[in-house]
């Protein structure tokens, strides 16, 4: 049995079928092909599948696809417009904050919900706000100061 | 143009941070099927019925494989042989693809669905029944030596795989021990860690029956290896109509070097269905497959005489292996430990002894580091330790016995008593620059008030050398390696004067594509959009022997030098056609040919453009620009540094606060700062997390009780500081770069410096000596257990 949903993905709205069962990252990865949101667990842990509902940072491995249904995502691959970085990417790519890149997107959707609510974070308020998202490769401290890139960045 | 030592921007950034990333799950390929591997919940039983055919009949569901089917191919084979102290060959027990007759450890593969979709793969999974009779496991090695103990594998008597030494003579280590002034005693778990790289495992098999080749994409540090052993060891298949591609790979930390049965498995069966099989690891598959690091039960013994001067060293260590025998597990915890135990000192007795141990749990190996954190950790516990016994400052204990200064050019290399011989070292200064950084003058007084005050603050030490830049491949064929350990690079020049570069290293998150491109544009002086790098696919590469070992910039970026060097060469032979001067006189800087004392020159992209349109052209020449070579090393490299943590203790629940991290490593020379601080950063972010939060629990059936991300503690933003690190540069003598290596050396150094770190906090409370991690509950009731007020 599947299911009618219409999904906005990065401005372009996806009307479709899905299997009731479908996880939102599924649908993602697999539905439309956009792989940049990437599966790193199987108990909502690692972050590595973040994207952005309604605004919002959300673990897209925790919802189903129809539970998205009339709503927005925004994955990674909607953050650079006409091919140039987000200034949260351009952070990263600044400060060296990725290094296999694995965890990179759930770390920039993540960074994206914090400037949006908090635009000058305190190094702790970054910690803080990353305690959903593992990195193994950085030991954090370059995404830290890649957010504080940003932040600067956007706000002077 | 200068770039090497500059910390430019890395080039593979962009793909990662627009989500165009290609890792292997990724992959869609035409008519591709999904697997999904039934694993064992019991950690030893006999197999009695497996039945499948509930599952067979589900739609979708295209072939299920159990054990039987595979029963006659061979099982993946060990890349190491280390054999008995008596000669006897080492214990080597086959690794099948799937098991048809007994379970050895929790998560053994039993059965493979294949089906068009994932979902249909787990929904037929869930139908198979497997009728298991368990038996009780072997799990804690102490246990599992003893008579009588359940067998891993019938034909292992006492579960012993090899047992072997190192050093000097063992009466003369016991008796210089005996003499000792003092003797400092720690018996120690050093505890198995997961290295859970966030990119789950993954592993595409495709059989094209028209041109009879077959295709592995896999998530590997080591694509040219698992090629090898596949087609050599495992199915017998012809190398060439083999290729094995490693696209990005979402981190490895040593755990995606090894051949795994899910790569055979997959390439086998896509031939029996003739369709693309993938399969991807969920992450509690990653737990229980995942090659696992470190694991040692160890009693060590430090001797010193009344000045402070270490006299000797005995170590006695048992290594776990786990149920198999990974690729490189027999090396790592002795020729990767026990050959590092003199550490930087000037230690004159070592003797270490390594019993390898099969137990009922996941096969072990290297993990970051591999065998010299734990020798290392070993090492730098005892220093501290006995300098809080012998009541003297930890950091001048250390000074009085370093090994003196010696550059391997004027002053040979340091000759060990554990088969070594270090290649340059100075390791006076990265301490000394460690205590500034951290202002320890000041520090001791501050933690003089803090006790005062109620407060437990500690400071913790570690100094180390490690062995990396693995390998020389004579020397480690005579240690017991079934490869050689060279690295290979292809520096191909186009017409225009842009340039390929292929090596056989294999980036994982290293930055391979920015370093190695810094190293070719700096020495043809050409800008670095020019240069491009080419690696993880065994059909543009000619061979490799990947990344791990920190061994990718010493040994495949001198290979990758060997190359630039031909190339110039060549091209001074052409450039002195073209200016018509004798060769001697030209010579070659920034990115021109130029006869020397005059202006008269030629550049990169004529000379380029002349090899491949050689109108006019030297006698004799062959046309083109096109070199490739293979690196040898001489020897390993050797990185040092001392490292030093600060941590807060509070007394109510026993949480460790690590207040401060410093690092000051010695790696070499280095051609991009900003990668290598970023190694040492991660490295150290993994040390600290098995110092204070990581540890495989096992329970006595052999589950693992932690085997999921919400219970296996890792380190998260939250819990690490800034990392202060610095460096000194003390250059590699035996390599052209100078180079030698950093991926590895944050681990190594940060471990013991945490542990140390708390150990002194808890001094008051007369305690020295806590296993890891170092979780609050350990510490906590340790201190509730403690008589002494505080
Ligand atoms: S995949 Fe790990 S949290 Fe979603
Ligand atoms: S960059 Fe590899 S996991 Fe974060």
């Amino acid at each position: 049995m599947k299911i009618p949903v219409t999904i906005t993905v990065n401005g372009k709205k996806h009307e479709t079928e899905v299997e009731p069962r479908t996880l939102l990252v599924h649908f993602l990865r697999e539905n439309l092909a956009m792989t940049g949101t990437h599966v790193g667990c199987d108990t909502s842990s690692c972050g590595a599948c973040t994207v952005l509902l309604d605004g919002k940072a959300l673990k897209s491995c925790t919802m189903l696809a129809i539970q998205a249904d009339g709503r927005e995502v925004t994955t990674i691959e909607g953050m650079a417009q006409d091919d140039k970085l987000h200034p949260i990417q351009q952070g990263f790519h600044e400060k060296h904050g990725l290094q296999c890149g694995f965890c990179t997107p759930g770390m920039v959707m993540t960074a994206a919900d914090l400037l949006a609510n908090n635009p000058k974070p305190s190094e702790t308020e970054i910690r803080h706000a990353l305690e959903g998202n593992f990195c193994r490769c950085t030991g954090y401290h370059n995404i830290v100061e890649s957010i504080q890139h940003a932040a600067h960045a956007m706000n002077g | 143009m200068t770039f090497i030592g500059k910390s430019v921007k890395r080039v593979e950034d962009k793909r990662f941070l627009t989500g165009k990333g290609r890792y292997t799950d990724d992959i869609k390929l035409p008519g591709m099927t999904h697997a999904v591997i039934i694993r064992s919940p019991h950690a030893h039983a006999r197999i009695l019925n497996v039945n499948t055919s509930k599952a067979e009949a589900l739609p979708g569901v295209v072939k299920i494989f159990t054990g039987k089917d595979v029963a006659e191919l061979n099982g993946v084979p060990c890349g190491w042989q280390v054999d008995f102290k008596n000669g006897d060959t080492m214990k080597e027990p086959p690794h099948k693809l799937m098991v048809a007759d007994k379970t050895r450890h929790v998560g053994d593969a039993v059965a493979m669905i294949i089906a068009e979709t994932y979902a249909i793969a787990k929904d037929a999974a869930d139908m198979v029944v497997v009728d298991y009779d368990e038996m009780k496991a072997a799990i804690n090695m102490r246990e599992a030596i003893k008579p009588g103990a359940p067998l891993v594998h019938d034909d292992v008597p006492n579960n012993i795989c090899f047992d072997w030494e190192l050093g000097s003579d063992k009466a003369e280590v016991d008796a210089a021990m005996a003499a000792s002034h003092h003797v400092t005693t720690l018996e120690f778990i050093n505890q198995r860690v997961i290295p859970n790289a966030i990119e789950p495992r993954s592993a595409i098999g495709h059989y094209d029956t028209a041109n009879d080749r077959y295709t592995l994409y896999t998530s590997s540090q080591n694509p040219h290896l698992i090629r090898l052993l596949l087609c050599a060891f495992v199915l017998g298949l012809p190398e060439h109509r083999v290729r094995v591609v490693s696209p990005d790979v979402g981190g490895g930390f040593g755990s995606k070097i090894f051949h795994y049965t899910e790569e055979a498995l997959v390439v086998w069966a896509s031939n029996q269905i003739k369709r693309p099989i993938k399969w991807t690891a969920e992450r509690r598959e990653s737990f229980m497959t995942d090659a696992h690091g470190r694991d040692h039960v160890t009693k060590a013994e430090m001797g010193f005489d009344a000045d402070g001067k270490m006299t000797a060293l005995r170590v006695k260590t048992l290594a776990n292996m786990g149920a198999y025998l990974s690729t490189f597990a027999p090396c790592v915890p002795t020729w990767l430990h026990g050959t590092l135990l003199q550490g930087l000192y000037t230690t004159p007795k070592v003797h270490v002894d390594v019993t390898a141990v099969f137990t009922h749990t996941t096969a072990v190996d290297a993990y970051r580091g591999a065998g010299r954190p734990e020798a290392t950790y070993l090492l730098e516990r005892l220093i501290d330790t006995a300098a809080l016994e012998m009541k003297m400052d930890p950091a001048e204990l250390r000074y009085k016995n370093f090994i003196p200064a010696f550059d391997g050019v004027k002053q040979e290399g340091y000759t060990t008593q554990v088969a070594l011989q270090y290649d340059s070292g100075n390791y006076e200064p990265v301490l000394k620059r460690a205590l500034e950084m951290v202002g320890y003058a000041d520090f001791r007084k501050e933690q003089e008030q803090a006790r005062k005050d109620g407060r437990l603050l500690g400071i913790g030490f570690s100094t180390y050398v490690e062995a990396c830049g693995i390998a020389p491949s004579a020397v480690v064929g005579a240690l017991g390696a079934r490869a050689g350990l060279f690295e290979s690079a292809h520096v191909r020049v186009q017409p225009t004067g842009k340039v390929s570069v292929y090596t056989g290293a294999h980036s994982h998150g290293q930055g391979h594509e920015t370093t190695f491109a810094q190293i070719v544009a700096d020495k043809f002086g050409i800008p670095l959009e020019d240069v491009i790098l080419e690696h993880g696919d065994s059909d543009s590469v000619a061979f490799g022997m990947g990344t791990y070992g920190s061994r990718s910039l010493a040994v495949g970026g001198s290979a990758i030098v060997k190359s630039i060097e031909k190339v110039i060469e060549k091209g001074t032979k052409i450039a002195a056609h073209l200016l018509e001067a004798a060769e001697t006189d030209i010579e070659f800087a920034e990115g021109k040919w130029t006869v020397k004392g005059s202006d008269k020159s030629v550049g990169f992209g004529d000379v380029s453009l002349t090899a491949y349109v050689p109108h006019n052209y030297p006698e004799g020449l062959e046309p083109g620009l096109d070199f490739s070579s293979f690196y040898d090393p001489a020897n390993f490299t050797y990185p040092f540094g001392a490292h030093i943590a600060v941590v807060e203790i509070d007394k109510e629940t026993g949480k460790v606060d690590l207040k401060r991290f410093v690092a000051v490593d010695d790696v070499g020379n280095v051609i991009n700062p900003m990668i290598v601080d970023g190694q040492i950063h991660g490295g150290v972010a993994q040390g600290i997390g098995q110092a204070l939060f990581e540890g495989a629990i096992y329970d006595e059936d052999g589950q693992l009780v932690n085997g999921t991300y919400m219970d296996y503690t890792m380190p998260r933003a939250d819990d690490l500081p800034m990392f202060e690190v610095d460096r000194t540069v003390t250059p590699c003598p035996h390599n052209p770069l100078g180079v030698k290596g950093a991926g590895e050396a944050g681990c190594i150094g940060s471990t013991p410096a945490v542990a140390n770190a708390v150990m002194d906090a808890l001094s008051p409370y007369g305690i020295f000596d806590l296993e890891m991690p170092l979780t609050p509950e350990r510490v906590w009731t340790a201190m509730q257990n403690s008589d002494a007020v505080v």
